[in-house]
């Protein structure tokens, strides 16, 4: 770790104020990590958990607001989102550890960094890291790489399981900056690489996120988020699915689905979503689903099982979600 | 604690757990003396080369640096490179850290920062550019694999295999047969603590070494000779090991760069490796057995071939005992087999848990469950058809065989009867259930060890051996012996281990200690029971009333008796009466019963029938095991609930090898990348079922003077296997490389 200085406003204009070498804290479990491995080297670091923004409130119009301070712990247990949007509940149980999901906050999980093995060794070339050096993930050891999204530049997958049910659930991300208040669509957060893997998200200098709106849903029991990985507990995915069927009479109304683990952002795909608009689920509908939302892959050394698993994974989910019934995050069985 | 169970055989709680859980246990890393310097130690990018320049100027301007220490200003070391050779025996040319220039491996020291606090050290390492010439290198196994070779001088514990009849032949003429090519891949040991030194320079010019290893005198003896130093210069400690699994064998390059930044600056040091560092040194070796079975159509095992390669450096060729546990194990008059190392541009691979038999035991008893099959037979039936009860490669009786009672034992605990044959008969929703199952094998070793045994005027028993508790929990089977062999209960014993400046002991592995130690123990306070009353019959002190009556020693306790008339009285009473304020015996345990028991003559070994259920979704590539159950035989059990705990966290070992562990090496650059817990996954919680371990009785005089054979391995061997061949059972397809993760 490199010295840094440090600072923890109390007002979110005092906050804004920002250089390019400021990093922000909220749980630290990702960048103080990533300033032990020096791959962060803030020259400063504006601490935010002064500023008051971890809330679970409803709102008018029947949706959520998560604060962007509350914990994925206490958002994952908080009595409203449990009813109103379990699929987020079930991502967010679905990620890392108990002891990680008491500290890390709802805003830090949308601006964590990949887990890709180079750009967490400093010693490795890595444009997300040190743009222009080159990619070494490509041709390397790149099982949990991505298969969709990628470039030349970068084919680092982004690693969060609750934004992929955030994506699903076409959340809005509310933003801070020296400029004034802005929403941006969850689905437009992330960035994909292209030629400039090391900006990850549309955040402005000195942009903050504040909280997370999520409209409201009528699923149901028609949700599912199922989780593949190389351990049952405690690993970042190969694949995952984020699933919500709105049902009337055998109908599908309305399917929302995203993908983790084989994008370079939360993966979706409107086309594919519309193509379950009014039809009753069925394998080939299924199949059709998952072929248009994968379609474009692109695998590289070690990673052609993420393609074998994904549409399964995509099928499975499917019609846990059309069946209602959910993917348990305790009991590992997949039904 | 009820004292009256705490003798050899019951499940004495850990002595130390209360030591350990409240943060008094002093582990390498933790001793704070005063002016501590911080080392951090920076490691080379390349795995082949020659550093053109070290670019240290950032580094040294750093606020709190001291020194930056490289292989041009490191202070005088020996000359030779013998004196680099470690207890471990490893021929070849050992590592000697900041040499000369030349790299011969990604992630070698290339030059140690010290500096006054570890943020400073490890800022001012971040700094620090080095210039290399490159070379080519070769980091591939399959590339590795052509280059196969048997080194002129083998590893003083390497067994060579003996063939018996003819085996290719049998193979052609069998009409049952399988060959496959098994594979594993390397896995790093990667105990909860990471390795750590903190070297302390002695007002008498001393160095006091705390280290994180296996063998304290191993390394005193590797710092006296690699440093040029006398051994009375050095001591090593090593009170408390937070796991070695075999990492702590040899002298790891912390303790080296330590003491010689020590002898540089002659300030105290400490030098703690990250996690990611841990992924720079030993590691389990990557390997490949081609193995063809053949059998009768009654299911007689007629052909064993196997030949097998691991992967060495460059520099050292590290061997393991990888291809003998099927011609040792099975009764099979043909067998032949082949062993061979391959080297790579890494550190030496070296030993880890269960060296040579984890992989060669699980990889092989993966195949004979291919050739059960083949031969239309249960896979518990094939083995007790054709296991060996004597060690069939050399011909040789055992000291004492239960694999039998393993097996129907394990098989009866697990339900194994009833089991369909068929692949794909059982099913729950959309998880297949297989039932798999193997047998385990492994050393039962020993080697000659001392103990010390002292009663102090307090009434307490002082127990003294450098044996290492790495985590096994020694101190409590050590306290356990002691209690029996002395007549003194267990909370009035106080164990000393992991010095090395006590009586000599080889280096903790390959669960030699519990049977070692625990002889040496037992010896020493037995001798000094002896003595002891001796003394006091003799002495002019003790009361006549004493002197005259048979003097019995239970429970610290002494009685006498005289006219019908019980006496009771103290030890702190009796050494009063002997005049001393303390009595001493000292004892060296020797192979068999005191030493008198040829080990030549027969083979030892200790047993295992693991069983195991999994359930499988086969679409989506989820293995999960949700039952296992390992009866071992294992002699005799000191303390059930330690020796219990050691085959379930073996266990959960194999479980990662069956399943998840694999350190992924970027032969591009000769890395292992996956440098971190959170990419090398070792078994979470949600991963690991209820674990099942008995003990089949098995009363063994000869194998050891306690009957103990030592359970700290045995619990990988067999576990991996019986995961995989549960998974054919479960899915009708067989996978021959571990582990086997999603999407295989």
């Amino acid at each position: 770790m490199r010295n840094f200085s440090y600072s923890r406003p109390g007002t979110f204009d005092e906050a804004c104020r920002v250089t390019e070498h400021t990093r922000f804290l909220a749980g630290g479990t990702n960048l103080i990590d990533l300033m032990k491995s020096d791959v962060e080297r803030p020259a400063h670091v504006t601490d935010l958990k002064s500023l008051s923004m971890n809330q679970i409130e409803e709102l008018p119009d029947g949706g959520l607001r998560l604060g962007a301070l509350a914990t994925n712990a206490d958002t994952a247990a908080h009595p409203l989102v449990i009813r109103h949007l379990p699929l987020l509940a079930s991502a967010i149980l679905a990620g890392a550890s108990p002891q990680i999901r008491n500290v890390a906050t709802n805003g830090g999980n949308l601006n964590q960094r990949t887990r890709c093995h180079y750009f967490y060794d400093p010693d490795m070339v890595c444009n997300k890291r040190s743009p222009g050096t080159g990619c070494s993930a490509r041709g390397g050891r790149n099982r949990i790489m991505a298969v969709l999204g990628t470039s030349e530049a970068c084919i680092a997958t982004f690693p969060s399981d609750m934004c992929v049910a955030l994506a699903a659930l076409n959340a809005m991300v509310n933003l801070h900056g020296p400029e004034g208040e802005r929403s941006v669509a969850l689905r437009d957060y992330h960035r994909l690489p292209g030629e400039t893997p090391w900006i990850d998200n549309v955040l402005q200098q000195g942009e903050i996120v504040t909280s997370i709106d999520l409209p409201s849903v009528s699923f149901g029991e028609h949700y599912t988020y199922l989780k593949i990985r190389d351990r049952l507990s405690f690993a970042f995915s190969i694949v995952s699915v984020a699933v919500g069927l709105e049902m009337e009479s055998g109908l599908i109304r309305r399917g929302c689905l995203a993908l983790g683990g084989v994008g370079t952002k939360p993966w979706c795909v409107p086309e594919a979503e519309a193509l379950m608009k009014d039809k009753p689920p069925s394998h080939s509908l299924f199949r059709d689903v998952a072929e248009r939302i994968l379609e474009g892959a692109v695998v590289d050394r070690d990673n052609a099982a993420k393609l074998k698993l994904a549409p399964r994974v995509i099928e499975r989910a499917l019609w846990q979600a059309a069946e209602g019934t959910p993917q348990s995050q305790t009991c590992k069985t997949i039904r | 604690m009820n004292v009256v169970s705490a003798n050899i055989g019951q499940p004495v709680p850990r002595i130390d757990g209360f030591a350990k859980v409240t943060g008094q246990a002093t582990y390498a890393a933790e001793p704070h003396p005063p002016g501590l310097l911080y080392g951090v130690i920076v490691n080379s990018l390349i795995a082949r080369g020659r550093i053109e320049a070290i670019h240290d100027e950032a580094a040294r301007a750093v606020p709190g640096v001291i020194e930056v220490m490289t292989h041009h200003n490191r202070p005088h070391t020996a000359l030779f490179e013998k004196s680099y050779v470690d207890g471990l025996g490893v021929p070849g040319s050992p590592y000697r850290p900041l040499h000369d220039g030349e790299i011969h491996f990604n992630g070698q020291p290339v030059a140690v920062v010290f500096a006054e606090t570890f943020e400073a050290a490890r800022e001012a390492a971040m700094l620090i550019q080095v210039d290399y010439e490159r070379w080519p290198h070769n980091a591939d196994f399959d590339a590795a694999l052509y280059q196969k070779y048997m080194p002129s001088k083998t590893r003083s514990n390497y067994v060579p295999p003996k063939t018996r009849g003819n085996a290719s032949e049998a193979y052609a003429l069998s009409p049952i047969k399988i060959e496959g090519r098994f594979h594993l891949a390397p896995e790093h040991h990667n105990p909860m603590e990471m390795h750590a030194t903190t070297v302390i320079p002695e007002e008498d010019c001393t160095l006091t070494v705390w280290d994180k290893t296996q063998g304290p005198q191993a390394v005193q003896t590797y710092l006296a000779s690699a440093l040029s130093l006398s051994g009375n210069e050095v001591r090593v400690r090593n009170p408390y090991v937070g796991g070695a699994f075999g990492s702590g064998l040899r002298a790891q390059h912390n303790v080296f760069l330590a003491a010689l930044g020590a002898k540089m600056l002659k300030r105290p040091i400490r030098v703690t490796l990250t996690r990611p560092q841990m992924f720079t040194h030993v590691f389990r070796p990557e390997a490949v057995m081609d193995i063809a079975l053949a059998a009768d159509r009654d299911g007689t095992l007629q052909s064993i071939i196997v030949e097998g390669v691991t992967d060495t450096s460059r520099f050292e060729h590290n061997m393991e005992n990888l291809v003998i546990w099927g011609p040792i194990g099975y009764k099979c008059p043909n067998a032949t087999a082949d062993y061979k190392i391959a080297p790579r541009d890494t550190y030496t691979s070296s030993d880890m848990r269960a060296p040579g038999a984890a992989t060669g035991v699980n990889l092989f008893e993966m195949a004979i469950d291919e050739l059960a099959w083949a031969c239309g037979m249960d896979p518990l039936a094939f083995r007790l058809h054709n296991y060996s009860e004597i060690d069939a490669m050399h011909n040789m009786p055992l000291t004492s065989n239960a694999l039998r009672e393993a097996l129907l034992q394990g098989a009866e605990r697990f339900g194994w009867n009833g089991r369909p044959p068929a692949p794909r008969s059982l099913r729950d929703g959309r998880e297949f259930i297989g039932h798999g199952m193997a047998i385990g094998i492994w050393d039962a070793m020993f080697s000659p060890t001392a103990a010390r045994a002292r009663l102090t005027s307090d009434g307490r028993l002082h127990i003294a051996t450098p044996a290492s508790d790495i985590g096994t929990g020694t101190y409590t089977i050590l306290a356990q012996t002691a209690s029996e062999a002395f007549g003194i209960p267990i909370d009035r014993i106080d164990i000393e281990l992991g010095d090395s400046t006590l009586p000599e002991c080889p280096t903790e592995g390959g669960s030699w200690t519990a049977a070692s130690a625990g002889a040496a123990v037992w010896l020493a306070c037995q001798s000094l029971r002896e003595k002891f009353l001796k003394a006091l019959a003799k002495s002019e002190n003790t009361p006549e009333r004493i002197r005259q009556s048979e003097v019995t020693l239970t429970e610290g306790e002494l009685r006498g008796v005289r006219d019908g008339r019980r006496e009771v009285f103290s030890l702190q009473e009796a050494l009063s009466f002997i005049g001393e304020a303390s009595i001493e015996a000292e004892e060296t345990a020797k192979p068999g019963l005191r030493g008198k028991i040829s080990e030549m003559r027969k083979a030892r070994f200790t047993h295992s029938a693991v069983f195991c259920e999994v359930r499988v979704d086969e679409e989506l590539g989820i293995v999960r095991v949700t039952r296992l159950v390992n009866a071992v035989a294992a002699g005799r059990i000191m303390n059930p609930k330690t020796a219990a705990s050691q085959v379930r966290g073996a266990m959960v070992m194999a479980t990662g090898m069956a399943l998840h562990e694999e350190s992924l090496m970027d032969e591009r650059y000769g890395r292992f990348m996956n440098h971190n817990f959170s990419e090398y996954h070792i078994p979470s919680h949600a991963d690991i079922p209820e674990m099942d371990v008995l003990f089949v009785d098995e009363k063994d005089e000869e194998v050891s003077p306690l009957g103990i054979k030592g359970v700290g391995e045995i619990g990988m061997c067999g576990t991996a296997a019986a995961i995989a061949n549960a998974i054919f059972h479960a899915t009708g397809k067989r996978y021959r490389t571990l582990p086997i993760m999603p999407g295989a």
